[in-house]
C-alpha cells in the first residue's frame, strides 16, 4: 500500500494547524471591517464591493457631523463614528501573523523538500497526457462514485487530487502571502510594485477574502473525500503512517 | 572533588536558564520592545526586526494625486473635551483641551523634551513658520479600513533638530489630550514623511482629526498616527509607556504590517 512520507506527514500537521489559526484569527480581523472594496482607499463613508453580514460594525446611519471639505459635487467628506464597535484586532491580527510566519517557514520547508527530493515532480505535478479533457472527466466521474477500498492513502495521487494539492500549496498560498504584504504599509513603501499589481490596499485585501474562501471550499472537499475513502484509515496513514 | 564541580555547573546551567527566560520576558535589551513573556509580542518583535532588517530604510510611502483624495471616517476620540462622546476622555486633560479649543489653540504649545539639548515647547504659529511638507497619502486603519487624504506640516525631523536631539537618542515618544502615550524609532521619526500635521485637505486640522496637531506616521497602521498632541520625548531607551502604551494593553507597538 502507498504510503505518505515521514517529513510530508510532519509537514501536512504543521501547515494544519496553521492554516486553522490563520483562518480562525483572519475571519476574526474581517469581522471588525466586514466591507471589501477595490482600489486603495476604502471605508465606511464609500461604498463597497461587497459588505459581509458577520457583524454589526458598518452603520452608516450612526455616523454624525458629517462635513465636505471642498464646495465640489461628489466631494470627499468626513463624519464621526462615536459607537462602541466589535473589535478582538489586537491579539487576532499578532497571532495571525506570527501564524504566518510559521506557515511561510513550513511551505518553504516543503518545497525545499519536495524539489530535492523528487517528490513534487513526480507526486503532484500533473502529467501532460494527464490533462486531457477525456481524462479529466474520467477523474471527475471517479470522484463522484468513491469506492474507499479500492483508494490509495498516499501517492500516487488522482488527476483531481493532484491539480487540488499543486493549486493550493502552489498558486493559493503564495497569492495569500502576497496579497498580505500589500496590506502592510512598510512593505509597500519598500516594495510599491505590490500596490500596482493587485490594483492597491483594498484590492488586494479583497483577493486575500477570495483567497481564504477558495481555501475553506479546498479544506471542506478535502474533508469530505478523506472520510468518503475511510476517515480512521486515512488518518492513520497522514499521522503515524501505514503500518507494514 | 565530584560534588564541588557539580555545584557550580548547575549554576551555570541555571544563570543560562534564567538569561535565556530574561531575554524571552524582557525582550532582547531596552532597545527593544518588552514581550513579558507573552508569544504574540514575541511575534511582533520579530515582525518588527524582520522589517528592519529586511525593508528599505528610506523608501518613501506612496503619494496620491490630488483627485485620489477619498472620504475619511473619523474614529477613536472625536473630540478630547466631550466626555459624552465614545473614545477616551481624560479628567486631567480634558478640561485643559477645552479650554484650548476656546481660545483657538493660542495657548497651546507642543513640549519637546527628554534627551535634547534644547527642550523648548512650540506654538502652533512657531511650527506653521518652520518647513512645511504636504503629501497625499493613505491613512490604512487596522479595522481594514483605508483613506486618502492630504496632509499638510513641518517634518517631525525639523522639530527635532531644533530641540537639538542627542546623538544617544533612539526613541521619540508621543502624548496626547485624550491622554494616549505611544513611540516610534529613530528610524521612523526621522523618516521624511513623518510629520506633525496641522492641515488636511487644504483646511485646519478639524477637531474630530486631531486638531490642532496630529502625527502622520505614512509606514505605519493608523493607530501610530496620534491625534491631538500635547508633548514629545525623546528618549535613549525603549519606553513601553506602561498602561497607556499598546504593548500592556494587548496591541503590537511596531505596526507596520
Amino acid at each position: 500500500m502507498s504510503n505518505h512520507r515521514g517529513w510530508v506527514r510532519v509537514c501536512h500537521w504543521l501547515a494544519a494547524a496553521a492554516f486553522m489559526t490563520l483562518a480562525v484569527s483572519g475571519f476574526l480581523i474581517l469581522m471588525v471591517h466586514p466591507r471589501l472594496y477595490l482600489g486603495h482607499a476604502g471605508n465606511d463613508l464609500t461604498p463597497a464591493l461587497l459588505s459581509l453580514p458577520i457583524s454589526n460594525n458598518h452603520r452608516p446611519d450612526e455616523l454624525h457631523s458629517r462635513v465636505i471639505f471642498t464646495n465640489v459635487p461628489g466631494a470627499p467628506v468626513t463624519a464621526e463614528r462615536n459607537y462602541d464597535i466589535f473589535n478582538q484586532n489586537g491579539w487576532a491580527r499578532s497571532l495571525h501573523f506570527l501564524t504566518a510566519w510559521i506557515l511561510v517557514a513550513v511551505g518553504a520547508t516543503y518545497v525545499a523538500i519536495g524539489i530535492v527530493s523528487g517528490h513534487i515532480r513526480s507526486a503532484l505535478l500533473p502529467r501532460g497526457r494527464e490533462l486531457a479533457p477525456r481524462a479529466l472527466l474520467q477523474d471527475l466521474k471517479n470522484h463522484l462514485r468513491p469506492a474507499a477500498g479500492a483508494i490509495g492513502t498516499g501517492p500516487p495521487y488522482g488527476l483531481l487530487q493532484k491539480l487540488a494539492y499543486t493549486s493550493v500549496m502552489l498558486v493559493i498560498l503564495p497569492l495569500m502571502v502576497a496579497t498580505g504584504l500589500t496590506m502592510a504599509p512598510a512593505v509597500t513603501a519598500s516594495y510599491p510594485f505590490l500596490l500596482d499589481l493587485f490594483g492597491g490596499y483594498q484590492t488586494a485585501r479583497t483577493i486575500h477574502f477570495f483567497g481564504f474562501a477558495s481555501l475553506v471550499l479546498f479544506l471542506l472537499i478535502h474533508l469530505a473525500m478523506v472520510i468518503a475513502t475511510g476517515f480512521g484509515r486515512q488518518l492513520r496513514a497522514m499521522t503515524l503512517g501505514n503500518q507494514p | 572533588m565530584k560534588q564541588q564541580r557539580r555545584m557550580p555547573r548547575r549554576v551555570f546551567i541555571k544563570g543560562l536558564a534564567s538569561s535565556a527566560a530574561g531575554v524571552l520576558l524582557a525582550g532582547c535589551t531596552r532597545m527593544d520592545p518588552p514581550t513579558y513573556g507573552n508569544v504574540l509580542r514575541m511575534g511582533d518583535l520579530f515582525t518588527y526586526k524582520a522589517h528592519r532588517l529586511l525593508l528599505r530604510a528610506h523608501s518613501l510611502a506612496r503619494e496620491y494625486d490630488y483627485s485620489d483624495i477619498s472620504s475619511v471616517p473619523a474614529i477613536g476620540t472625536t473630540n478630547p473635551a466631550d466626555p459624552a462622546k465614545c473614545g477616551f476622555f481624560s479628567d486631567e486633560y480634558g478640561p485643559v483641551y477645552e479650554q484650548l479649543l476656546a481660545n483657538r489653540f493660542t495657548d497651546w504649545r507642543l513640549v519637546v523634551e527628554g534627551s535634547v539639548a534644547r527642550p523648548r515647547a512650540f506654538s502652533l504659529d512657531e511650527l506653521r513658520r518652520m518647513p512645511s511638507r504636504t503629501q497625499i497619502t493613505r491613512h490604512t486603519c487596522e479595522e481594514g479600513w483605508s483613506a486618502i487624504s492630504q496632509w499638510t506640516g513641518v517634518p517631525l525631523r525639523a522639530v527635532l533638530e531644533a530641540a537639538g536631539v542627542h546623538s544617544s537618542a533612539r526613541f521619540v515618544q508621543y502624548y496626547s489630550y485624550d491622554d494616549w502615550a505611544d513611540g516610534i524609532d529613530m528610524l521612523d521619526a526621522l523618516h521624511p514623511q513623518t510629520i506633525l500635521a496641522y492641515g488636511m485637505n487644504g483646511r485646519d486640522l478639524p477637531i474630530s482629526h486631531g486638531a490642532p496637531l496630529r502625527l502622520r506616521v505614512e509606514k505605519q497602521l493608523g493607530y501610530k498616527s496620534m491625534k491631538f498632541l500635547r508633548r514629545i520625548v525623546v528618549t535613549d531607551y525603549f519606553d513601553d509607556n506602561g498602561s497607556k502604551g499598546n504593548i500592556q494593553n494587548g496591541w503590537s507597538w511596531y505596526a507596520g504590517i
